[in-house]
């Protein structure tokens, strides 16, 4: 079952965060930067998936932005891993020529896409994603 | 693909569509330079809308739509916005769709608990659902799920299966009312009605929209964990969904087609889907799955249809599932051997991905007793593994797969293979490593020697990591086996010689020494002074627990070597001893020195003789390692799953609770609860309450009744009663239990005068203690009581497992207007399912005899806190539910006795002896029963009512 998803940037700034488990919004902060420290420091040759906690974490790279999918441990890290990279097509496909007003108002598709893609969503975005490079998979 | 339909249900925020003014405002806050401009910019903003809100000319939609996104963009930006609402909840009616849709994002984002607003927006979407327009329903669906309060629960939760199951929803419908319901379902599982649909549910697996049959897996993977049985026949069609994804050509699906993997998300969901249920008993089901499973290894080998990586993660995500049932089931050797071999293959491949994924499947395929042998085959891979990988989080699986591929024909092998990347392993899995190599080394030890050899090498190579728990075990374990004395007190000799050596090999030297050091004295090499002057060279550079430890050890030399006497006595008087600023330090020294020169021989050998064999238990060292493997390593996400309900963080927060607030048990942080709480007047001895007050402290304040947790007490011995009382609510409880089997009345009395709104009792069951027991409301209470009026509420009750936490019931309800809420413990303990058992005296003592191993007996004294009546006593022990066994305790003041704690996995077997001392004022309550938990919980649960 996924538990949360977030997008962050090389910086370690929270581009989207999105949960589908009750955390305390102190706790979000936390956590958000725990997780992405964890991921920022592995290499390319290290595995996508990192256990953190009582759950794991997996992780794709773009560009200057990751994607990280909190699961807990009976879900198939392949089948999220590869999730991660089809819900980046969708987006790259939905906004064929993307521009930062469009994606920062892409709050609405962010919504829509995630619900139809993985289950209802608990909890709203929490802030507006500002992605300023063009969506480059590795 | 799957995306790809979700843009076509979707209308595009099209560019042309273009709020001029929005765009102007958010690239205006872009340039701001500093937060002050912007904070300026946005107060700026907020002054205009609010005067446009407020201002005589009626806005037009577009206007409206404008303003709530500035606010709603202004709110995403980290600013509270305490306006707008009103315009917001208009939007929804608007019949245009990007109008509706701002207002619902907006609604979405900013809920608001204002009962008035709730209202309006209820209405709108009950509008929307019945609007028959496909786009305006799904809006509204997903407004539901993302709000996901309880009130939009109760307003929708019977109307989403009828759409849900509704032969002219439309597909994008059905997908959305799937996981809308699946969401409620999730927030609180008894709004969500069971009945005729179920059935229809199971259905939609056979839908024609892949969209549909994905949102309805993830439903009914959901539900049927609850009702297994009731989704039973979703395992057939399941499997011939499954059948025709497999075997269909790799373009069939078109959309859900990724990479040339036909629906692989899909797939994956029906296989775990298929892991809810134990293999199909149908055989043609099975025969017809078992042929899938076989299809997905085959595949695995055929060479790939696209060389993108695509392709094959989603191929190898489809058949990692395909492993796990086949773990799962555990019932096809063929099967799980080709597992085996698939996941070989895969321990060699490039991608490091892969690789991490078979070691952790591999683990689970250690322990089937069909592919055991396989995984072993593996063996000099994976240590391969452990030594070149360079990531550690693959290098702990390996190291997880050597230690589950564990047996007696290679344990030397693989715990010296471990010793080694010891010495290189990263600091952060060291103490696991630790931890299973002494577990291996004990499990598999043929001749001790070996045994003994590796713990004292984990100490040399990693003695920061030994854990107290592996050298206490090291110490029992030679301790108790007489024939590896001898040589643990030579290798530890030897050991000692180093010149530096870890302060953990100094205390397990230390012990050995001091108890068997006799066995090696005859050695020129090792005699008596030279064992001393070893050890004490060392004693200066310890810490004080390890000198205190030394300390036993001189004075153990002095009872076995006379010789040694003078010197040690020596050391003992030295001043650094005797005034030691350490007091433990100080009073072994003056106590052994004084013990040593008072005491006679004999009576030194008696104090001092050998320690006795220490008793046999599960090693603690496993036990460690469960805790560190266990879920108690603290979660962020913990919380979550404690208060479901609290989901709104922007929005609005419900007011909390004022006047009635019972603190539910496992929140007591302060420990409240522990301290004397207000408590009731004692009442008067004898006055045929079973329970009386246990605190003296004076009443500090007028309590209606006994505190939550006495009242719980009191229903151990009884099961008729009241439960709770305070000046709004009564709760009553009556209750019969036979077998494993319990049925519970709760009765809700209002006290006052006024009516109870959105009344809502329900049960929680904390942690997994589902897993154990099972409560099914069978008849459900109405959301009002009336002043006065009492209703009921009827619970069917099934012992599954044994279990120590009782569940709890949750109430909650308005009392005008305001929210109330409690917890209570429901008094369903363990001994409920007690079927008294009689006997005669000599079987009692020979099944008491067969209990005897120390977990299984669980001992208190403690002192009455009752009058102590032989009668009462009788009462109580009866109402706890065994039996009384006359004439088998040779002590008539004493109580025996004995039965069976029934549950549906298993029964445990329970004797229990009560004595009593009238002069001390004490009991003695002794249970011996086959499974130790338990006993303990037993024990407890007992002592509390005398």
């Amino acid at each position: 079952m996924i538990k949360f998803f977030l997008m962050v940037n090389k910086q370690g700034q929270t581009r989207l965060s999105k949960y589908y488990e009750h955390v305390d919004i102190n706790k979000r902060t936390l956590l958000e930067t725990e997780v992405i420290k964890s991921c920022l420091s592995r290499s390319s040759e290290q595995c996508s998936f990192v256990e953190y906690k009582d759950f794991k974490l997996i992780y794709r790279q773009y560009a200057a932005l990751f994607i990280v999918v909190g699961v807990n441990d009976t879900e198939n890290e392949m089948a999220i891993y590869e999730f991660i990279h089809n819900f980046v097509e969708v987006l790259d496909e939905y906004f064929s020529r993307v521009s930062e007003l469009d994606v920062s108002f892409s709050n609405t598709v962010f919504h829509s896409t995630q619900q139809t893609q993985c289950s209802p969503s608990q909890e709203p975005v929490d802030e507006l994603p500002r992605m300023c490079s063009p969506w480059s998979p590795e | 693909r799957p995306g790809a339909n979700t843009t076509a249900i979707m209308p595009a925020v099209s560019k042309g569509d273009g709020m001029r003014g929005l765009a102007v405002f958010i690239s205006d806050i872009r340039n701001c330079k500093s937060k002050e401009a912007e904070i300026k910019r946005i107060n700026k903003e907020l002054a205009n809308i609010r005067s446009k809100f407020k201002g005589d000319k009626a806005l037009d939609g577009y206007s409206k739509k404008k303003y709530v996104c500035k606010l709603l963009f202004i709110f995403l930006l980290g600013h509270d916005i305490d306006f707008g609402h009103m315009e917001a909840v208009n939007l929804l009616s608007s019949n245009k769709y990007t109008e509706k849709q701002i207002g619902y994002l907006f609604i979405s984002v900013l809920v608001n608990s204002n009962s008035e607003l709730i209202r309006l927006i209820n209405n709108a979407i009950k509008n929307d659902l019945a609007s028959r327009n496909p786009t305006f329903m799904c809006l509204a669906l997903h407004c539901i799920a993302n709000v996901g309060s309880r009130e939009m629960g109760e307003a929708f939760a019977a109307d989403i299966p009828r759409i849900l199951v509704a032969g002219d929803s439309m597909d994008s419908v059905k997908q959305s009312a799937a996981l809308c319901l699946l969401r409620l379902y999730k927030a609180s599982p008894d709004l969500v009605p069971m009945g005729e649909w179920t059935a229809r549910v199971v259905h939609l697996l056979n839908d024609q929209h892949m969209g549909v049959v994905t949102a309805a897996v993830s439903l009914i993977t959901c539900l049927c964990k609850k009702n297994p049985d009731d989704f039973k026949t979703c395992i057939s069609l399941a499997v011939s969904r499954l059948s025709r994804i497999v075997s269909s050509a790799s373009t069939d699906l078109q959309d859900y087609t990724y990479y040339f993997v036909p629906a692989p998300w899909l797939s994956v969901k029906l296989l775990r889907l298929l892991q809810c249920y134990p293999p199909p008993e149908d055989a043609a089901v099975k025969g017809r799955l078992v042929e899938c499973l076989e299809t997905v290894l085959n595949k695995a080998q055929e060479p790939p249809k696209s060389k993108k990586v695509q392709h094959s993660n989603a191929k190898n995500a489809i058949l990692f599932e395909t492993i796990s049932l086949i773990i799962h089931y555990d019932s096809e050797p063929n099967l799980l051997v080709r597992a085996c071999n698939q996941l070989g293959q895969f321990l060699q491949h490039r991608e490091t991905n892969l690789r991490y994924l078979a070691l952790e499947s591999m683990c689970t395929l250690a322990s089937s007793e069909f592919s055991h042998e396989a995984v072993k085959t593996h063996i000099d891979t994976v240590i391969n593994a452990l030594k070149t990988e360079r990531d550690v989080s693959v290098r702990q699986r390996a190291a997880d797969l050597l230690y589950a591929m564990c047996d007696r024909s290679n344990a030397k092998q693989i715990v010296s293979e471990m010793l080694r990347y010891l010495e290189t392993a990263d600091y952060a899995i060291r103490e696991e490593i630790v931890l299973k190599v002494a577990i291996l080394a004990e499990k598999y030890a043929v001749d001790y020697s070996w045994y003994v050899d590796t713990i004292l090498n984990l100490i040399r190579i990693a003695g920061d990591y030994v854990s107290e728990e592996v050298w206490y075990r090291v110490l029992q374990i030679v301790t108790n086996r007489d024939d590896v004395q001898g040589y643990a007190a030579k290798t530890v000799f030897e050991a000692l010689q180093a010149p530096a050596c870890h302060e953990n090999m100094v205390k397990v030297g230390g012990y050995i020494l001091g108890e068997f050091g006799n066995l090696i004295a005859g050695d020129p090499r090792s005699s008596p002074p030279v064992q001393f002057s070893l050890l004490h060279s060392k004693f200066h550079l310890c810490s004080v627990a390890t000198r205190a430890l030394l300390l036993s050890t001189y004075i153990k030399f002095i009872n076995l070597f006379p010789e040694t006497k003078a010197t040690i006595q020596g050391v003992l008087r030295a001043g650094s001893q005797l005034r030691n600023a350490d007091v433990e330090l100080q009073q072994r020294a003056v106590e052994y020195l004084t013990l040593s020169s008072v005491a006679s021989t004999d009576v030194l050998a008696t104090v001092l003789e050998e320690m006795p064999p220490f008793p046999e238990r599960e090693s603690s060292i496993l036990a460690k390692l469960k805790r560190k493997k266990g879920p108690g390593a603290g979660s962020a996400l913990d919380d979550g799953r404690r208060d479901p309900s609290s989901n709104d963080i922007n929005g609005g927060v419900e007011p909390t609770p004022s006047t009635v607030s019972t603190p539910s048990p496992s929140a007591d942080l302060l420990g409240l609860r522990a301290a004397p709480p207000p408590a009731a007047p004692p009442a008067p001895a004898g006055a045929g309450n079973l329970l009386v007050d246990v605190f003296d402290g004076p009443a500090a304040q007028p309590s209606l009744g006994p505190t939550p947790e006495e009242a719980f007490l009191r229903f151990v011995c009884k099961n008729n009663g009241v439960l709770f009382e305070n000046q709004l609510l009564q709760i009553g409880v009556k209750s019969e239990f036979r077998q494993n089997l319990g049925r519970m009345y709760l009765f809700y009395g209002n006290k006052t005068s006024v009516q109870f709104q959105n009344f809502l009792p329900t049960v929680v069951h904390p942690g997994d203690l589902q897993t154990h027991i099972r409560l099914n409301v069978t008849k459900r209470v109405a959301a009002q009581v009336d002043g006065g009026a009492q209703v009921q509420q009827v619970l069917n009750i099934e012992c599954l497992r044994d279990f120590l936490t009782p569940p709890l019931l949750s109430v909650r309800f308005r009392y005008g207007g305001t929210p109330q809420s409690l917890t209570l413990k429901l008094p369903v303990t363990i001994n409920k399912f007690f079927q008294p058992t009689e006997m005669a005296a000599q079987d009692f003592f020979q099944r008491w005899k067969q209990l005897s191993l120390p977990q299984q007996e669980a001992q208190k004294i403690f002192k009455a806190n009752h009058p102590m009546d032989a009668v009462l006593t009788k009462a109580k022990l009866l109402g706890f539910g065994s039996a009384l066994l006359d004439n088998v305790d040779p002590n008539p003041e004493n109580f025996v006795g004995a039965g069976i704690i029934q549950t549906k996995a298993l029964q445990v077997g329970c004797l229990l002896r009560l004595e009593p001392n009238a002069q001390a004022q004490m009991y003695r309550l002794t249970l011996r029963t086959s499974k130790e938990p338990v006993s303990r919980h037993l024990c407890e649960l007992l002592a509390q009512q005398f």
